[in-house]
């Protein structure tokens, strides 16, 4: 009941717009693949292309070997999930979730069994009656994912399918959603710009912006090894530093971190640090350097540490507060910083924020969906 | 704190006058301009009594003005319902080069004069007109018969169906009908299934819009139709003459009876409409 989703050189353009730019992945069979990027980097439009429901310029869309690029909507068999649900309005739960049946003719009885399950399946049985504008955001999603997988599709498209939902219903259906993958097993491809959701949820995650592909890989290897400045600002928090390249190094000051292969010497890099890969000790070390904390922020179980490189480039350090008692603000101390991703500046992305110090926190995401649920 | 009492009083005091004053004004006028002339024609349709009215209805014309004032509505409600839902769809769904003429234009025959409208069709289609020609040698009699009669009511009717539509469809947006389609539904499944359904009670209206302009239209018809009793004479045009004839009692009857009718239809959509969101909670 499964099969690989596979694009090959998918383009797009909207006038002069280019919204997709040759664009190659492939989701395997029975698993979960997000496609991640800011809004406007035609994540959307590549899931839409996949559907039929847009016509791509060049390249080919392939399900479960077949090719489909030309095939009519219909014809294709895959469930879609809108961002925002698109229920019938004028029918029930219950017709909804059979329409997809019942338009390919399939007898009533096995209709009807089919609904029972599905509603079952979702925990909506009790509302089969309502009209959508009877239930919650949370349900009529659900209503949603019942009604696309109700004719067995191949294979599952979702499109932000908890972007128009509030943080908490977002987290339950997002573990419900995972646990219905395990159980249904249904090549599932999900557009969305929370990159915790597609780090929590994926098997594989394809990053886009500016209608490419950035990189393409299971969340461990977007998170640690990003393949391009983008990914890096963009998965995760990071601080950006920007410094000179001498002898596979960074520079900044009398500061230095590691890993700038593949760079000439005199070159201007900059560096993405993990706000959790920062060290704080109170003597000077092999890798380690001074800093000057300017502020601590109490969070809880962990403190932010706001930190000032003695060239001046402003840096956050995000540590559980058992591993920096008594650091407090006016101390110098020393950092060790971990796992710096490297990357020219000159490959650095413009849009990306990659102001020297600014720290990237796609957090902000949450906010950007959180004020359209409200609309 | 007595005075701030005392004028908080004062200020709701006013609230409500005015809210009084603005609902007298609105029932005034709706009771003047409305509920006054219809009373009126009750009135005198109904002064003589159910006898006369019933000798109305047998005279052989005015059963006949009935009959083509009923075949006008029922072909002009069909058409502009047909191809209303087309252009409304186009209007709402596509973008092309000219859409905000086609869009001005429909609203045409609002502006137009209907007098206007029966002389180009008779420039059309009467003595020299650009079509004569090929429906005089086809034999067929368009001016001073049905179907110019027919033709200059749909004309008029045009925009009420593509009026109430084109917002429904804007607000629906695309996004249900793609999801009717990623489940397998056709383009016409899809249409029934569930543009129809969600478009239904604005098509409705401006199909009652439409069939109460077409029973309604005296101007262009009387231009083209040439009114003769009998034979090309509507309810609306048997009105005129029956008053131009000092019969002016049959006049208020046929009157009140079309009147009836679209005040019926009205009233019956709305009941309807009600009735559905009660439904659908």
């Amino acid at each position: 009941m499964a099969g690989s989703i596979q694009v090959r050189g998918l383009t797009k353009s909207f006038g002069a717009f280019r919204a997709v730019d040759d664009v190659t992945f492939e989701a395997a069979e029975g698993t979960i693949t997000a496609l991640l990027g800011p809004s406007g980097s035609g994540k959307s439009t590549v899931l839409r292309m996949i559907a039929g429901l847009e016509q791509p310029d060049a390249g080919s869309v392939w399900v479960a070997g077949e090719e489909l690029t030309e095939a009519s909507v219909q014809d294709r068999r895959l469930g879609f999930v809108f961002q925002h649900y698109a229920l019938f309005r004028h029918m029930t739960v219950r017709k909804n979730v059979a329409f997809g049946l019942s338009v390919r003719r399939v007898d009533k009885g096995t209709q009807r069994e089919r609904v029972d399950e599905l509603l079952e399946l979702v925990g909506l049985a009790p509302f089969g009656d309502r009209y959508p504008d009877q239930l919650s955001g949370g349900q009529r999603q659900r209503v949603a994912l019942a009604r696309a997988l109700a004719p067995r599709p191949q294979v599952l498209l979702l499109d932000e399918p908890f972007g128009a939902l509030d943080a908490r219903v977002r987290q339950e259906l997002r573990a419900w959603l995972d646990h219905l993958h395990r159980e249904l097993g249904v090549t599932s491809l999900f557009v969305t710009h929370d990159q915790e959701e597609a780090l929590e949820l994926a098997n594989e995650i394809v990053v886009m912006n500016h209608g490419r592909v950035e990189q393409v890989g299971p969340a461990d290897a977007i998170y640690n090894q990003p393949a391009t400045p983008f990914v890096a600002a963009f998965v995760g928090a990071s601080n950006v530093l920007r410094g000179t390249v001498w002898e596979r190094h960074v520079h900044f000051g009398h500061s230095i971190v590691a890993g700038a292969h593949e760079i000439p010497d005199g070159a201007e890099a900059i560096a993405y640090i993990r706000p959790h890969d920062i060290e704080i000790t109170n003597e000077a070390g092999a890798t380690s350097f001074p800093v000057a904390v300017e502020r601590r922020t109490d969070m809880g179980w962990m403190s932010k540490l706001h930190l000032r490189l003695e060239d001046g480039q402003p840096l956050v350090a995000q540590l559980p507060n058992e591993e920096i008692v008594g650091v407090e603000a006016g101390q110098r101390l020393f950092a060790n910083l971990r796992n710096p991703k490297v990357f020219a500046a000159d490959r650095a992305d413009v849009e990306s924020v990659t102001v020297p110090g600014a720290i990237v926190a796609p957090a902000e995401t949450q906010t950007e969906a959180q004020a359209e649920a409200q609309v | 704190m007595n005075a701030v009492s005392t004028s908080a009083r004062a200020n709701r005091r006013k609230a409500r006058l005015w809210r009084a004053l603005m609902l007298s004004v609105a029932l005034l006028y709706v009771a003047v301009l409305l509920l006054a002339p219809l009373g009126g024609i009750i009135y005198y349709a109904l002064k003589e009594g159910m006898g006369e009215v019933g000798h109305t209805f047998r005279q052989s014309d005015v059963r006949h003005a009935f009959y083509l004032t009923a075949i006008i509505m029922v072909v002009t409600v069909i058409v502009t319902t047909f191809f209303g839902i087309i252009v409304a769809l186009v209007l709402a769904r596509d973008r092309f080069v000219g859409k905000r003429l086609v869009s001005a234009l429909v609203d045409l025959p609002l502006a137009v004069s209907p007098v206007i409208v029966g002389l180009m069709a008779v420039l059309l289609f009467g003595r020299g007109g650009w079509f004569e020609p090929f429906f005089a040698a086809r034999g067929i009699q368009v001016i001073f018969a049905l179907p110019s009669m027919i033709l200059v009511t749909i004309f008029i009717s045009i925009p009420f169906v593509i009026r109430e539509v084109v917002p429904v469809l804007q607000e629906l947006g695309m996004e249900e009908e793609q999801a009717a389609w990623t489940l397998g539904a056709s383009r016409l499944q899809t249409f029934r299934r569930v543009t129809l359904p969600n478009i239904r009670w604005g098509l409705l209206y401006g199909i009652a819009l439409s069939a109460a302009r077409s029973i309604g239209e005296v101007g262009a018809v009387l231009i083209v139709s040439g009114s003769l009793q009998g034979q090309t004479e509507t309810a609306t045009l048997y009105i005129l003459r029956a008053f131009d004839q000092y019969q002016e009692q049959q006049a208020y009857i046929v009157a009140l009876t079309l009147a009836s009718f679209s005040i019926v239809m009205l009233i019956g959509i709305e009941t309807l409409k009600r009735r559905a969101s009660r439904e659908a909670g």
